[in-house]
């Protein structure tokens, strides 16, 4: 069995986020970006699947992400089998664009299963695992948060997966192979990887480099959308913030508490 | 292609959804601005329900395989219905069927998508969409022109009252694709929530902890100072995901909703799924080092003071 786990890179939340001079994207030069945090939720339930069956785990990334070799090493360190960076999708591909670079790749290098982030902060045009699901006509579920190959009965090749609901309601679905799996979280918190072991299978090289052409895509929705203006949000409330030393935010938050009685004495 | 905007209705136990509402109750602004009408799409068999009074038609298809949610067999009828009803635009909620269905339909009915809409306008034939992106710190004005549209729209973005009118729908039976009987999918079984060690929802104050709080062994700061104030702790989903809590203390759009009488966040910087499932509560408390952190956006009071120092120090306040 071959998984494929689709990554992003993504800008980091916790960096202050600039608009772009024309006011229609994001200012990317000086933006910190970090693996999407759902990808690497993917990639560990990939390697759980692995580890429990022997697949091979293949790790994908776009070549015009900001330092997405860092992630793909990373992945091979954590027990990815092979690395794989795509060229020819542009310089800032929307979710329409990925997934047909993504699905121009499966075409010639087939799945069974492709596990990734069921969205990224950044989609703005859609999710990837549902436009790639439809674009090669697999079935696809998302909000997953537990895989595991189907061994009895072992015709035809499907996969047991758990998607979430709010409310903490879920549903247990069987799903023929191939299929696109969009993962909300993992069995297990993602494993980590030794910086030596990521040093010395970066050493080592070995991401393969492939341009797959796109896969043809809708008409509409593969050209991006028009983004008139990007802005922070307006605050419409803001608030009243507590300042001091530590034990002094804390006195007057007990005394808040205390105020609607929620504190006794 | 008509001017007409379909919703799709998702319900739940007590009927149809809060969001569903808040759909119709947008698609009929939407509707009357182009003259057309406001579809609702209720899909499987029995009690349409009540609660689409806003709509002017409700289309049912009451396939058997419907009655439970099943992503192909959804995608699959809708699909079909907007190539033999053709509105101008479908709305979605951004739940885990709009996660599922969104995307895929825009693709396979060849239309322009707009996820995380929190705002929509028209503008002539246009629809204008607003989408929160980048963790609520980004808002993207977006202009959909093309004859198909596609929105997912975050819960809570418009007033479920617009949607909660009286009306008598026309009631519209439509027969369900025949490739239900084909699915490469099916659901094995339904799983109700885990009961908890105990009901966040039910607490009185909440003290509860994001990524911000850095190890499993540091929840215990936040465990003790909520000891001694008698709350109960819960978390945001990344600490969930990471296995530093169980799932039935998960506040936010994949967890569970509270509106505590105080709700004390510590290192959770708001993301709008979070947002959404603590922002009624009668009074928050922030704590958290980036000044800009959405979280303060809902927060009645904020400090940037350090977790790790104030926690102790509320502990110390508190008695201990």
């Amino acid at each position: 069995m071959r998984i494929v786990v689709p990554m992003k890179a993504v800008p980091d939340l916790v960096e202050e986020i600039e608009i772009t001079a024309d006011g229609t994207g994001i200012d990317r030069e000086y933006l910190k970006f970090v693996l999407n945090e759902w990808d690497d939720q993917a990639l560990e339930e990939a390697l759980l699947v692995k580890e429990a069956t022997g697949a091979e785990v293949v790790a994908l990334g776009l070549g015009s992400d900001p330092d997405i070799d860092a992630s793909l090493y990373t992945a091979i360190a954590k027990g990815a089998d092979r690395a794989v960076r795509l060229t020819g999708a542009g310089e800032v591909p929307d979710t329409a664009t990925r997934a047909r670079a993504v699905a121009g790749y499966l075409r010639d290098h087939p799945a069974d299963l492709v596990i990734t982030g069921v969205q990224a902060p950044d989609d703005l045009d859609g999710q990837l695992p549902a436009t790639l699901g439809a674009l090669l006509g697999h079935p696809h579920v998302s909000v997953v948060v537990s895989v595991a190959l189907v061994t009895d009965p072992p015709e035809p090749p499907a996969v047991r997966v758990r998607q979430e609901f709010a409310g903490g309601r879920a549903a247990e679905l069987v799903v023929d192979l191939p299929a696109v799996i969009g993962l909300q979280a993992a069995r297990q918190a993602p494993r980590y990887a030794p910086i030596s072991r990521i040093r010395q299978v970066m050493a080592a090289g070995g991401i393969e480099q492939v341009d797959p052409g796109l896969a043809p895509g809708s008409a509409t929705g593969a050209s991006g959308l028009a983004v008139r203006r990007m802005h922070a949000p307006e605050k419409t409330s803001h608030a009243q913030m507590l300042t001091g030393s530590a034990d002094e935010v804390a006195g007057q938050i007990v005394d808040l508490l205390r105020s609607r009685g929620l504190v006794k004495g | 292609m008509s001017s007409n905007v379909m919703v799709l209705v998702e319900a739940e136990a007590g009927g149809v959804t809060d969001a569903t509402v808040e759909l119709i109750g947008k698609a009929r602004e939407l509707a009357t601005a182009w003259g057309g009408a406001v579809e609702a799409v209720v899909l499987g068999p029995g009690e349409v329900g009540t609660g689409l009074g806003g709509a002017d038609t409700v289309v049912r298809v009451e396939h058997p395989g419907l009655a439970t949610y099943l992503p192909e067999a959804y995608e699959n009828t809708l699909a079909e219905l907007l190539v033999t009803r053709s509105p101008r635009l479908l709305m979605l909620a951004n739940s885990t069927v709009g996660l599922d269905l969104g995307a895929a339909l825009a693709v396979a009915w060849d239309a322009e998508l707009v996820a995380y809409v929190v705002g929509l306008q028209t503008e002539g034939t246009t629809a204008v969409a607003t989408a929160q992106i980048l963790g609520g710190k980004i808002l993207a004005e977006v202009g959909m022109a093309a004859e198909r549209g596609v929105v997912t729209v975050v819960p809570g973005s418009f007033p479920a009252a617009l949607g909660r009118v009286a009306g008598e729908p026309e009631l519209v039976t439509v027969d369900a694709p025949g490739s239900l009987g084909s699915l490469r999918m099916r659901l094995e079984r339904l799983v109700t929530p885990e009961g908890g060690d105990v009901d966040i929802t039910a607490a009185p104050m909440l003290v509860s902890v994001g990524r911000g709080v850095g190890s499993a062994d540091n929840i215990e700061l936040a465990q003790e100072m909520a000891d001694y104030l008698g709350a109960t702790v819960s978390s945001s989903r990344p600490v969930v995901d990471a296995g530093w809590m169980p799932k039935s203390r998960q506040v936010g759009k994949s967890g569970l909703t509270v509106t505590p009488r105080a709700y004390l966040a510590f290192g959770i910087s708001g993301a709008p799924e979070h947002l959404e499932g603590m922002r009624d509560s009668e009074l928050i408390i922030a704590c958290n080092t980036d000044e800009n952190a959405p979280i303060f956006d809902v927060a009645h009071y904020g400090t940037t003071t350090d977790l790790f120092e104030l926690l102790p120090a509320l502990t110390g306040r508190l008695g201990g």
